[in-house]
């Protein structure tokens, strides 16, 4: 682990270095951190573990970039260094009175601004490559809601929601709408941020490279659970995706005996002024399609595992699990929430 | 009643403050020394009021899953450290620094406009007051410092309203400051000090002031805008009523990207004093220092847009904003590389001043180099609103900024009070903070790059963000408790009070040519300027015959009294009625009354400003 290695080496400096000394070093010592790249499998970490092909680009830019600004970083903080050890006060130094010299300042400024240019032409050509549309992409529809990401998938007429799943090696075009405040969609290790701005249909294309668990969240502020709007994308291999798709286009199986009460609340009750279940009477989509909660891992914007004891727990107070949760508190009864468990559980 | 000889009736609304001392000679005083000085304390105090939203904020981030603060108070912590260090901090302590010194290094006996500065300060005061006010009132502003629509118009509570009207009082106290500081430069320099003899901190001033006054009206029309989609159901923002969510975006990074200039350029004003002093040398590449601080000035207006690369510009406004972004780091290079050209061949001295001069120096440089990176897009896409951001603006504006200013309070402490404060403790001052904010800020970039989003209540386990979250933490308090160094080292100064003398560093420019403190009207004699650092050549030899003093009152060598603007209670009333409307505003539709406590407000400032404008400048003797 990245995070144990750092604390060993860290502990490992005399603390009694001189202050200069143990800051150059220290902040060399993070450089070599940002290359070193260790064993951490950060889940965000776009730094270290690029797997689309979004993410990849941008690092080829940033690898050049740090290494330049590393350089200079060194020169001119290492002059500062000299300068202050050379021409510390001594008794009998006479500081020089000179003004300038228009020529080094000259080539001062023209140096910097070369470089600059370096570093602009293969950005701004990979502005353009990630901005242009990739031919047979898998299109998605993202709606941004305060706190969790609807997913339409325009090619196979379902929804579901928080988790997105797509095939590897197959570009994804998404088309970002916003329904409240603006959001911002975000899988590190797949693709850089593109806002989701109310009134704007934003798009995103971006391809996975590698089969995986990506994780990602909401990255522009938009309220009290900004924290708590997190989102995971699947992407897997183009027949396990086939079978992931084919399995989403089901309507909900009829339910089985046990939980045929459950069922009946959650369509007599509140439940159904917000959420849809295909294959069933509810088919609002305010809230997220719930046709198949039980076919993901998590719930409440990719925040809470979903199990039943978080279920339960959700059901009985949203908003005090999920602070500006939308969902109000209905006041449940424990037989209740036991019944709407066991129903929305088995919507596998 | 208009006497015979037909001059304008000497008998204002109220009879003339006459106190000199004691709290009412605070409170009526136009002198721009007094009022910087409240400047500063005021400042130094909001620093201490962010500075602990801050602790609060590390505290809740220390660890993963942190339940110090809830999600509201997150909210709320994080906006109110935004607006203070911003607009409560940074920007009065620079605005303080040049009050007290833009008169005496251009050797002037007052500001302008001495009445107006005095509203100035007295605006800043109320409109933080008011600003603050809002955590006993319902809740604070909890959309963010960049206040962002249509989320700001559709929070709850009041907040939001209070940051749209709070800003907008402050930003009153701006423009009156920064129209005041450019009259003042160009109009009130000593004989002989044209533009190319001004110190580097006065140039920097004045590019500042300048920012000022253009950029206050931008964010003053989004956040009228503001106010009115929040309080009366307007809808500028609302994109379901044909409103545009960009607008606000574009408004305010309009206003917001010169913002960071307006904060930065004072202390690389002060920076550019300091490092020639304590060098014995004069500054390297006068000209390429001040034509870098213009160009920044004005480049500064056009990159805005790169704070929304990810909102959907499109590949043609991004690469051009790109370009613009990159371009602004020459000008910022060129003023790095003087500096260290200027300590090149010195003969150093390290005190204090000094050591945060060169602090400031040291981490403005990451600052810069991340800022590039910014301009990257495909990679900013992934900085953008992570920890590296609040690492890069950290080490710019806190590293920068901050370290500029405090060089700048150790350097010229011994000017204001006439005693130094001690040198010992100063220095333990400037390691710990140095420390503090690498260890703080330094690991916001790893953290950054390893995904951490900003502005996020709370983040879960396993993300490989704890340690780094944790060490940052520690870093935050090392900040906190050299600031308690900084304390105990006035007191104990204080209570010694070793006198400076009229020059204790030795220095190059007029402030140090007065005595510790300046007398009320600063020079006895108006001084004849020939060189720039003329105090330096006085000292230490001038190719130009010596210097020719003007006697106070005329150029004749005919001795007179010196005439001071008077104290005036006017500029303090007139700032009152300002936050009463705005309480109006706020309230309007919970008090049936709101529009008497509006129109009360406004009156109660239009009757000052009668008062002020009635009574002369200076009082009859």
């Amino acid at each position: 682990m990245r995070t144990y290695i750092f604390r060993l080496e860290f502990m490992r400096r005399p603390s009694n270095t001189r202050s200069r000394r143990f800051y150059v070093g220290a902040t060399l010592f993070a450089l070599v951190l940002l290359f070193a790249g260790c064993a951490n499998n950060g889940p965000q970490d776009f730094l270290n573990y690029q797997a689309g092909s979004n993410a990849e680009k941008a690092d080829n830019l940033w690898d050049v970039t740090i290494l330049i600004a590393a350089v200079i970083f060194v020169v001119v903080e290492g002059l500062l260094v000299f300068a202050l050890v050379r021409f510390r006060h001594k008794p009998g130094r006479e500081a020089a009175q000179f003004h300038g010299n228009t020529k080094l300042e000259i080539v001062l400024t023209l140096v910097p601004a070369l470089i600059l240019i370096g570093l602009l032409i293969p950005s701004i050509k990979t502005i353009f490559d990630i901005a242009h549309k990739p031919e047979g992409a898998l299109e998605i529809t993202v709606t941004a809601r305060q706190f969790w990401w609807q997913y339409d998938y325009d090619d196979f007429d379902f929804a579901t929601a928080n988790e997105l799943h797509i095939p590897v090696g197959q570009p994804v075009h998404l088309t970002l709408k916003g329904a409240d405040v603006i959001h911002s969609y975000w899988i590190p290790r797949l693709s850089g941020t593109q806002d989701v701005v109310p009134g704007h249909n934003n798009e995103l294309n971006f391809t996975a490279l590698e089969p995986g668990r990506y994780m990602g969240q909401c990255k522009e502020f938009c309220g009290l659970s900004h924290a708590n709007m997190r989102l995971i994308v699947f992407a897997h291999p183009p027949a396990e995706f086939q079978t992931w798709v084919s399995e989403q286009q089901k309507p909900a199986a009829p339910p089985s005996a046990d939980v045929a009460e459950g069922q009946k609340l959650f369509l007599e009750g509140a439940c159904i002024n917000c959420h849809a279940i295909q294959g069933t009477d509810a088919a609002a989509t305010t809230a997220p399609d719930l046709t198949h909660l039980a076919s993901r891992e998590t719930f409440g914007g990719a925040t809470f595992e979903l199990n039943e004891a978080n279920l339960a727990e959700w059901l009985a107070d949203p908003p005090a699990m999920k602070p500006g949760s939308l969902m109000p508190d209905y006041g449940l009864s424990q037989d209740e929430i036991t019944k709407l468990v066991d129903y929305l559980m088995s919507l596998d | 009643m208009a006497t015979a000889t037909g001059s304008l009736p000497r008998r204002g609304l109220l009879a003339r403050p006459t106190a000199k001392t004691g709290v009412w000679g605070w409170m009526t005083t136009v002198d721009h020394k007094k009022i910087g000085i409240m400047y500063c304390a005021t400042a130094l105090f909001f620093f201490g009021v962010g500075g602990l939203e801050a602790l609060a904020i590390r505290l809740q981030l220390a660890q993963p899953n942190g339940e110090v603060l809830t999600a509201s108070q997150y909210n709320q912590f994080f906006t109110m450290h935004g607006l203070t260090m911003i607009f409560l901090v940074v920007m009065p302590l620079g605005v303080g620094l040049m009050n007290y010194f833009i008169p005496l290094m251009i050797g002037a006996r007052d500001v302008a406009f001495p009445r107006l500065n005095a509203f100035s300060y007295w605006v800043f005061l109320v409109g933080g007051l008011f600003l603050y006010s809002s955590f006993f009132l319902g809740g604070a502003p909890d959309g963010g410092w960049f206040g962002y629509a249509p989320l700001s118009t559709s929070l709850p509570g009041h907040g939001m309203t209070f940051y749209s009207l709070g800003l907008q009082i402050l930003g009153v106290a701006s423009l009156a400051g920064a129209v005041n500081f450019i009259i003042t430069i160009i109009n009130m320099r000593a004989p002989g000090m044209t533009f190319f003899k001004l110190p580097v901190f006065i140039w920097m001033s004045m590019v500042t002031s300048f920012l000022l006054l253009f950029a206050m009206p931008v964010i003053a029309v989004a956040l009228f805008q503001l106010m009115f989609d929040r309080a009366f159901e307007a809808n500028f923002f609302n994109p379901a009523a044909g409103g545009e969510p960009l607008l606000w975006q574009h408004l305010f990074w309009l206003f917001g990207h010169p913002e960071v200039y307006i904060m930065i350029l004072p202390a690389m004003g002060i920076v550019s004093e300091i490092l020639p002093t304590f060098a014995r040398k004069p500054i390297f590449g006068y000209a390429a220092i001040v034509f870098a601080g213009a160009a920044i000035g004005i480049m500064g207006w056009g990159v805005w847009a790169h704070h929304m690369f990810a909102v959907g510009l499109g590949p043609v406004a991004n690469s051009v904003f790109a370009a613009t972004t990159m371009f602004i780091a020459v000008p910022t290079g060129v003023k790095i590389f003087n500096w260290l050209g200027t300590l090149w061949g010195g003969d150093i001295r390290f005190k204090t001043p000094l050591l945060f001069s060169v602090g400031f120096v040291a981490l403005f440089i990451i600052g810069g180099l991340s800022g590039v990176s910014h301009a990257i897009v495909p990679h900013d896409a992934q900085q953008t609103d992570t920890y590296y951001i609040v690492a890069h603006f950290h080490y710019v504006l806190f590293g920068g900024a901050i370290f500029g200013i405090f060089g700048g309070i150790y350097y010229w402490w011994p000017k204001v009070f006439g005693w130094t404060l001690g040198e010992g403790l100063g220095k333990l001052h400037f390691w710990l903070f140095f420390i503090g904010m690498n260890l703080t800020f330094g690991l916001m970039h790893i953290v950054g790059l390893q995904g951490q989003p900003r502005r996020t209540y709370t983040y879960p386990e396993g993300m490989g963000w704890d340690f780094l979250n944790f060490i940052e933490t520690i870093g935050a308090f090392t900040i906190a408790f050299s600031m308690v160094v900084f304390l105990v080292n006035i007191v104990i100064s204080k209570a010694k009070r070793e006198a400076a003398g009229d020059d204790p560093w030795d220095a190059r420019t007029l402030e140090w040519a007065t005595s510790s403190p300046p007398p009320e009207h600063n020079f006895d004699t108006i001084p004849q300027v020939h060189e720039r650092d003329d105090f330096w050549y006085r000292k230490y030899g001038s190719p130009h015959e010596q210097p020719q003093p003007v006697i106070a009152g005329g150029a004749d060598g005919h001795e007179e009294h010196i005439h001071l603007p008077s104290p005036s209670y006017f500029p303090m009333f007139a700032s009152f009625g300002l936050p009463v409307a705005a309480y109006g505003v706020i309230f309007f539709s919970d008090w049936s009354f709101a529009p008497l406590v509006i129109g009360g407000g406004l009156l109660w400032t239009l009757l000052s400003l009668v008062g002020w404008v009635l009574e002369p400048g200076t009082a009859d003797e």
